[in-house]
């Protein structure tokens, strides 16, 4: 069996990674490479570059970083945020990145995962959903969780599989930033409707909670930033505990 | 030099890149003289079977890979056009290796996804291109179908059902798992095949 996968995630801001202290001896904790370099090096299975840049010559710079990320990382990276358009996608890819995740983008045109699934394949193509609890049913919002959408998540998860999308990456709103586990019921329940690979995003304060979204949640990755990034554990240590709860992760 | 063979199929930069790192001279090319004369060739390629076949074809590059006598690494379809056929798209393809690709099947309730993506162990290595790599290693794979094991199997993996991570004959290999993105032991991959 495939071992399941943690992907530490990199906020990019103008070309310079925010966020990410604490590693000993990095004398520039925002250079994206070589914050990069270091997660691998512990272990790290992928990476995800978010750009979070707001300006064009944001978007610019990312794109150089990107082919620097891809000239000195040794294990698969995704990027994300703010990709629009078939031409963005080709852009990224043509500079080495190994897969792109769109979001809001999608949700407005679901024909672009089509689109960029058609042209360079479903293992390029990360649809990431952010969810949201409303009554009794999960609503899927974009714009980093400010809107609110009719769809559903389970028809608009699978709508994203049969367009062509490779893998999930599932965030519950309800969760991100609050520290206190994932919904690992929802996981599971997607993971049951889906064949392809689900990552699940947002709610990690502990091994346990990412121990349970990857074996109850039936998650095959699980990505984090805030844990890593403050030094809480690493990559390492992580998937060392993992492995002591009988989780198959690589050593 | 290593001839990075280009026949349109999708992102090379990865497979360059990598070759960049372990300090391996390398030119991406089509031209046929070009790659009979290089030291090594390597066949990477994403994408579909089958076009990716009619695009060896249109540039006559079939008879020329199976007549090479250099050592040669296929990368994932790379190597899935140097088996007998594939199931993606019904190919027939250039049969250096005796073996069929197959699809995998979805299992939701033993968690068999496919595509198969992700860092998976391989097993029973034997050959030089695994030299100082130990058994149950782990590497990057990225595909939904697959070789069946065969008696040139030289590294096995399971997705749901046993298959070939590897395949050799003479001075043809095929890894089915990206070596370029298999971190350092994928690196330790790529330089074994220098030294073949």
């Amino acid at each position: 069996m495939v071992a399941k996968r943690i992907i530490p995630c990199l906020d990019v801001k103008e070309g310079r990674t925010v966020k990410g202290v604490n590693f000993v001896g990095l004398q520039d904790v925002g250079d994206a490479v070589e914050l990069g370099r270091r997660y691998a090096g512990q272990g790290a299975d992928e990476l995800v570059y978010l750009d979070i840049s707001a300006t064009v010559e944001g978007r610019n710079t990312f794109t150089l970083l990107v082919e620097r990320i891809a000239q000195n990382i040794n294990i698969p990276f995704t990027v994300g945020g703010g990709i629009s358009s078939i031409d963005d996608a080709s852009r990224l890819l043509d500079v080495g990145a190994d897969k792109i995740s769109i979001n809001s983008a999608a949700v407005r045109n679901p024909m672009l995962i089509d689109e960029i699934a058609a042209k360079y394949g479903s293992q390029f193509v990360v649809l990431a959903v952010d969810a949201k609890r409303v009554g009794g049913q999960w609503l899927i919002t974009t714009h980093g969780g400010r809107q609110l959408t009719e769809r559903e998540l389970f028809a608009w998860a699978y709508e994203g599989q049969e367009r062509g999308a490779g893998e999930i990456l599932l965030t519950s709103m309800d969760h991100d930033g609050t520290r206190c586990g994932y919904p690992c019921e929802l996981f599971a329940q997607l993971s049951q409707k889906l064949s392809i690979p689900i990552i699940a995003s947002g709610g990690a304060g502990s091994v346990e909670d990412i121990a349970d979204v990857l074996s109850s949640g039936r998650a095959d990755a699980a990505l984090a930033a805030s844990i890593f990034h403050y030094g809480e554990i690493t990559v390492g240590e992580l998937k060392r505990q993992l492995s002591e709860k009988n989780i198959k992760v690589r050593l | 030099m290593i001839a990075v063979v280009d026949y349109d199929t999708g992102n090379l930069r990865s497979v360059c890149n990598a070759l960049g790192r372990i300090g391996a001279q390398y030119c991406v090319t089509s031209d046929i003289e070009t790659i009979r004369a290089a030291e090594r060739v390597l066949l990477p390629g994403v994408g579909e079977a089958s076009s990716a076949m009619e695009k060896l074809r249109e540039r006559g590059l079939c008879d020329v890979i199976k007549g090479l006598t250099q050592p040669v690494l296929g990368i994932c379809i790379g190597m899935q056009l140097m088996c007998r056929s594939s199931e993606e798209g019904n190919a027939a393809c250039l049969g250096i290796f005796d073996t069929a690709v197959r699809r995998f099947e979805p299992d939701r309730e033993s968690g068999v996804k496919v595509p198969h993506m992700g860092w998976n162990s391989i097993g029973s290595l034997h050959s030089p291109l695994f030299e100082g790599i130990a058994d149950g290693a782990f590497v990057y794979f990225v595909h939904s179908y697959a070789p069946d094991l065969c008696d040139e199997c030289i590294a096995v993996s399971a997705n749901g059902r046993t298959f070939a991570a590897a395949l050799a004959k003479g001075n043809f290999y095929g890894t089915q798992f990206h070596p370029e993105k298999s971190g350092d032991i994928g690196e330790a991959i790529l330089r074994n095949f220098l030294k073949l």
